[in-house]
């Protein structure tokens, strides 16, 4: 019982950063229809940006909200200087669709490529700011910790303010709407171009969240090369897809589920199964429930 | 008043508008009728800021209105609602009618102006939290007027609004684009494949042809004109 419990909730708390990933994922594509590989990057270069401010500080409630900042602000850039101009420039559909793409593998590479240079072989270390030793239940030490509570928290907190922003909003209007129907919303007069960049701030900001949780529930430090981003990354882009790419109810629900069935596949079959089974729920969703496990045919949601 | 001055358009290799010339007067209700493909799409869109011109000029007023983003030219109080039923069908019909009035930073104005739009179509005001998608065709088209309403234009930019709709509900909403344009003293360029519905209510009537003006008069003259009601009218 304990055992499963405990399987349970270490795949909500992995899960519930996978979510954030592909929140950070199907922002992009829901503002600007690209296929963001350089998530990755802003997620890895706004932790260490977070791992600085920690060694500086010693605080992680500075760090946390620093490295958000700092992922907006990357995505933004690159949303602005590089995709826009490309977007702008690509004559037929096939190019809209394929050149955005290659362009922000290019951008994971260049990101990857300057965190090198600007950090050598020196890793940036995030420690926990709670103790990661779990609850002691009748006797016996469970998987929750402080730690995961703190994550499982942060992580509910943002999609609240999300969620906020999305339905109550003018700045939530504009963004669903512009997504939805550009050219309806410019002649409505928002400002679209905006907009577009304001959704990749946004998905800066929950990409960055996402790599400071992966790190302190993790190893607790990053480097360029980390293996833990790579996961963050594919993880992020099949619960995206599990929830239907649109959706952003549907990034949480597609996170949650991937990061359960791993827990469960990496305690009852063992961990050289889980990076198999990840790609393996990928190809089933894709075959079998296309528009995801809760998306409707043709149909798109908020 | 509109004038539009030898306007030349472009789609790629292809020409659009051969030069056209329109002075439309403030208060004026003007149709432009003609054959798909006459270039009648084009010369809203290009209106509006959507394409851009390859030559020629158009002035609102004293605003050069060619160059201009369609986001800036809304602020300068020229709305287009473009071609079929053009309203976001995944937002509610109050998100879809708050959507036209953002621009302005007013919550207050937005509120009156929805209470406006409902008043003016009352079947809006029934379905406010309802998606856009669950209305009918004619539905649909009041919302979509209704949302440019929003944004209290001056000039009015409709393109096609009968279209796809049944004959009762059409007459409805020409109607109601006539009521408007005397309420409110709008100017309006009434985009139309429905060419004797849209001259009946215009007080002027633009006919292309092939990106070019055929014919032009008061909407009564070309009503009765035998070689636009050969052409264009059916009889």
């Amino acid at each position: 019982m304990f055992e499963f419990l405990n399987t349970l909730l270490i795949g909500i708390t992995a899960g519930s950063i996978y979510s954030l990933m592909a929140i950070s994922i199907v922002l992009v594509w829901r503002s600007t229809r690209v296929v963001n590989f350089a998530a990755g990057g802003i997620a890895l270069a706004s932790s260490f940006v977070g791992a600085t401010i920690l060694e500086t500080t010693g605080s992680f409630w500075l760090a946390l909200p620093v490295a958000m900042l700092a992922g907006a602000a990357l995505s933004a850039f690159i949303e602005y200087f590089f995709l826009r101009p490309l977007l702008k420039r690509s004559g037929d559909k096939s190019q809209e669709i394929f050149l955005p793409i290659i362009a922000t593998l290019g951008i994971l590479g260049i990101i990857k490529a300057v965190l090198h240079f600007v950090y050598g072989d020196r890793v940036g270390v995030i420690s926990p700011p709670l103790s990661d030793k779990g609850f002691i239940v009748s006797g016996e030490s469970i998987a929750l910790s402080p730690l995961r509570l703190l994550i499982l928290g942060i992580v509910l907190v943002l999609m609240i303010v999300l969620t906020l922003v999305f339905q109550r909003t003018n700045l939530g209007l504009s963004l669903r709407a512009a997504s939805f129907a550009p050219e309806i919303s410019r002649l409505s007069g928002i400002r679209v171009d905006l907009i577009r960049t304001l959704g990749w701030a946004i998905s800066g900001a929950a990409g960055a969240t996402a790599g400071i949780l992966q790190t302190v529930n993790g190893s607790g430090s990053v480097t360029p090369e980390a293996f833990e981003f790579s996961l963050l990354l594919v993880f992020g882009f099949v619960a995206a897809v599990i929830g239907g790419i649109e959706s952003l109810v549907g990034a949480v629900v597609g996170g949650l589920t991937l990061g359960i069935i791993l827990a469960i596949i990496l305690m009852f079959l063992g961990s050289s199964l889980v990076f198999f089974s990840a790609f393996l729920i990928l190809i089933l969703v894709l075959l079998l429930r296309p528009n995801g496990i809760i998306g409707v045919k043709g149909g798109r949601r908020a | 008043m509109l004038r539009i001055k030898n306007l030349v358009v472009d789609h790629g290799a292809i020409r659009a508008l051969h030069g056209v010339s329109i002075s439309i007067e403030k208060g004026q209700l003007a149709a432009v009728i003609g054959a798909n493909g006459a270039g009648k799409t084009t010369l809203l869109r290009t209106l509006s800021g959507l394409n851009k011109a390859t030559e020629g000029s158009a002035t609102w007023g004293d605003l050069n209105i060619l160059h201009s983003k369609p986001e800036s030219l809304v602020r300068h109080g020229i709305s287009h609602v473009s071609e079929g039923k053009s309203v976001i069908p995944e937002l509610t019909v109050a998100e879809n009618l708050e959507l036209g009035a953002l621009w302005r930073r007013n919550s207050k104005e937005s509120a009156q102006s929805k209470k406006e739009v409902v008043e003016l179509f009352p079947r809006l005001g029934e379905r406010l939290s309802q998606r856009a998608d669950s209305l009918s065709g004619g539905e649909r088209q009041m919302l979509a007027i209704g949302r440019s309403m929003m944004a209290k234009p001056q000039l009015l930019l409709l393109d096609e609004p009968s279209l796809g709709l049944a004959p009762l509900v059409v007459e409805q909403i020409f109607q109601s684009i006539r009521d408007l344009t005397n309420s409110l003293g709008l100017t309006v360029v009434l985009v139309e494949q429905n060419a004797m519905g849209a001259l009946k209510i215009a007080d002027i009537g633009i006919v292309l042809n092939l990106g070019s003006i055929a014919a032009t008069g008061s909407a009564a003259a070309l009503r009765d004109d035998p070689a636009v009601r050969a052409a264009y009218l059916g009889f």
